[in-house]
């Protein structure tokens, strides 16, 4: 591996890894069952520099902002490189975001370059919001048809420079990546990520999962998204290490990979790591009687020998055909964007497969806390990883409170948004508004969130306020929607819903038309935005001078009413 | 060659048999993910059985934002 403290930049570290590495393989791209290319660092670098002078001779420089939206695959890094080699600050967004969302972010980050695909540009190129964003100049599109109308964009293939492009260096304080952790419909919040956020935790980070020359780590998790960036490219480059990119995510297609690649390590969210489990689950009930026996004895076994530490070269010779259906290979699952089930957590470990789970937010620079299964533990996020301070502040009898954190790795504040970015880092604290308590062991264990938000299982972050907007207009006198847990905490990070506290116009029933009214409204948002059910509330809601709603202030009004009975299904 | 509306009583036929469904209840312009209460995993899965059927390979980008059978119809349709 690189010795990153020597570094100044994400840019400079990467360069020096092509080299390195030169002759390593860096890339495998497949597609269902076709490998489509393989890349080693050199191939990688010839296919990086033309871009990054073709940039460069369009006018692009340091300091300048590009937006990548694309599905994980090779040509995503190798744009992400050609930005930061030019001195450039990335700005990766979720390919799965609407048309809409995508034009409000770009407009607000003030990137000046979209790199995106084809199929996303014909949608994007077609939406209403494309007159927002005037500041993208240059469009850059992958694969278009020959044919294609490309709509003033221009082929990512074909942009190519001549000569040697000019590498431009930046320092560790400077602006690396923009990363929204939200805000699509309402505030936007850009997170501005430094060199030295990532350098810090990538050092952190591979301490305890390292990678080397030879380790293939398989790419699912949207690269967009901070873990994938982090493990699925930053560290497996510095460390000449490989990155598997999978065209499509279809279960049976990801199933073949582990074997085929040989897989090391994967990151999921926790809907896939259950979906794992399930069809595991589903095939050892499937076994003969006298075959369960066997494989439960040897379970068993696994379990006491694998009690204080996980010991690998025994698990996978004691339950074989476990461990080859995943290749042989597998180290470790990396499982995070949000919370696990300790049950499944366990599933796992028994078999002999460690799953890493953790936990961070955006803000804070991908990981907090990570189990670094010494020895394995299903209950908690695990121990602050080297070089993180966490502290819980107000700490109620039980020990729990507000979850901060202090760390290199904490982002430098919210683009274009000093208010808020004061809000959630006090005193050189990130307020991180999970609640949560350290155990006698030093392990973290989470237990609510204090924010008016809530985490799907797919690892989606949702803010109610960015979902308003699809039910503006909708005739009654008021509504404001809320994440149901927390108007009525509850201890658990698990199950949690969105509601639509609704003050209907005086005499207005809550009838079939209504209820037709915001089912069709809630229809049209993707399907992990949408609302679980309604709340009447007959009275005005509490506004600020500037007519705002108190959501916190209309939120203890709410609390008194019974959950149970006061939200309505639609 | 199969009309959009025979395409879509396919995918309908083929969605009912793969959460295993009676024939008929499901119509084209429900959502799947409301009316089966399935997530993204479990309709990648049963898109596959949808490609087999059909002989033709949807990549994820045709599929992403669609939620309703009269849509995905429509995208397999333009493939055929």
């Amino acid at each position: 591996m690189l010795d990153l403290s020597k570094y100044q930049s994400i840019g400079e570290a990467l360069k020096d890894s092509l080299e390195e590495f030169a002759n390593e393989v860096c890339l495998i791209e497949a597609d269902r069952e076709r490998e489509k290319e393989r890349l080693t660092f050199r191939d990688f670098k010839e296919r990086a520099h033309p871009l990054a002078k073709a940039l460069q001779e369009s006018g692009f420089s340091a300091g300048d902002r590009a937006s990548i939206i694309m599905t994980n695959q090779s040509k995503w890094l190798i744009t992400a490189y050609a930005i930061f080699f030019s001195g450039g600050v990335l700005v990766p967004l979720d390919y799965k975001l609407t048309p809409e969302e995508h034009w409000q972010l770009l407009k607000h980050s003030g990137a000046s370059v979209l790199v995106t695909e084809y199929p996303i540009w014909r949608q994007l190129s077609a939406a209403e919001g494309r007159a927002i964003a005037a500041n993208v100049r240059t469009v850059l599109v992958t694969e278009a048809p020959a044919n294609a109308d490309l709509a003033g964009a221009r082929r990512w293939e074909e942009f190519c420079g001549e000569s040697e492009p000019v590498f431009a260096p930046r320092e560790r304080k400077d602006t690396a990546c923009i990363v929204y952790s939200s805000g699509t419909g309402g505030r936007p919040k850009g997170c501005m990520m430094t060199h030295e956020n990532y350098l810090e935790q990538c050092v952190a980070l591979t301490s305890l999962y390292p990678f080397w020359p030879g380790v293939r780590y398989l790419s699912i998790l949207p690269t967009n998204h901070a873990i994938d960036f982090m493990v699925g490219f930053f560290g497996p480059f510095t460390c000449g290490a490989t990155v598997v990119h999978l065209r499509t995510l279809r279960p049976e297609y990801v199933r073949e990979a582990f074997p085929k690649y040989k897989i090391t390590y994967v990151s999921l969210v926790p809907l896939v790591l259950k979906n794992l489990q399930k069809g595991l689950q589903a095939r050892f009930d499937g076994l003969p009687a006298g075959k369960r026996r066997i494989f439960d004895a040897l379970v068993a076994i696994n379990k006491a020998l694998t009690k204080t530490r996980p010991r690998p070269w025994i698990s996978s010779r004691l339950l074989k055909q476990v461990h080859e259906a995943f290749g042989g290979e597998l180290r470790t699952i990396i499982v995070g964007g949000a919370f696990t089930e300790p049950q499944t957590l366990q599933f796992f470990y028994d078999l002999g497969i460690p799953v890493a789970n953790g936990y961070g937010l955006t803000e804070a620079g991908t990981a907090i806390t990570v189990n670094d299964l010494k020895p394995f533990r299903a209950d908690t996020v695990g121990r602050p990883l080297p070089g993180m301070e966490v502290r819980i502040v107000n700490p109620a009898a039980d020990g729990v409170g507000e979850v901060s954190v202090r760390s290199k790795t904490v982002m430098a504040g919210y683009l274009n948004d000093p208010e808020l970015t004061a809000e959630v880092i006090v005193g050189g604290w990130l307020m991180t508004g999970d609640l949560g308590r350290f155990d006698e062991a030093g392990h973290l264990q989470l237990s609510g969130r204090k924010k008016n938000m809530i985490v799907t299982e797919e690892g989606k972050n949702i803010y109610p306020e960015d979902i308003e907007a699809a039910f503006e207009s909708l005739p009654v006198k008021e509504f404001c929607v809320f994440a149901a847990n927390y108007i009525w905490p509850k201890r658990s990070m698990v199950g949690e819903k969105l509601v639509l506290a609704l003050h209907p116009e005086q005499g207005q029933q809550f009838n079939d038309q209504l209820r037709q009214d915001i089912n069709t409204r809630n229809n049209r948002l993707l399907n992990y935005k949408r609302i679980h059910g309604v709340i009447l509330l007959d009275e005005d809601f509490p506004r600020t001078a500037s007519l705002k709603i108190k959501r916190n202030v209309l939120a203890e009004r709410l609390a008194k009413l019974d959950s149970e009975a006061a939200i309505l299904p639609l | 060659m199969r009309t959009l509306e025979q395409t879509t009583q396919e995918v309908l036929s083929l969605a009912a048999q793969h959460f295993q469904l009676a024939a008929g209840t499901l119509a084209p312009e429900d959502d799947f993910f409301k009316k089966l209460g399935i997530d993204s995993l479990q309709t990648l899965e049963m898109l596959s059985r949808i490609e087999n059927h059909f002989g033709i390979e949807l990549p994820d980008y045709e599929v992403q934002g669609v939620s309703d059978f009269k849509t995905l119809a429509e995208r397999i349709q333009s493939r055929l």
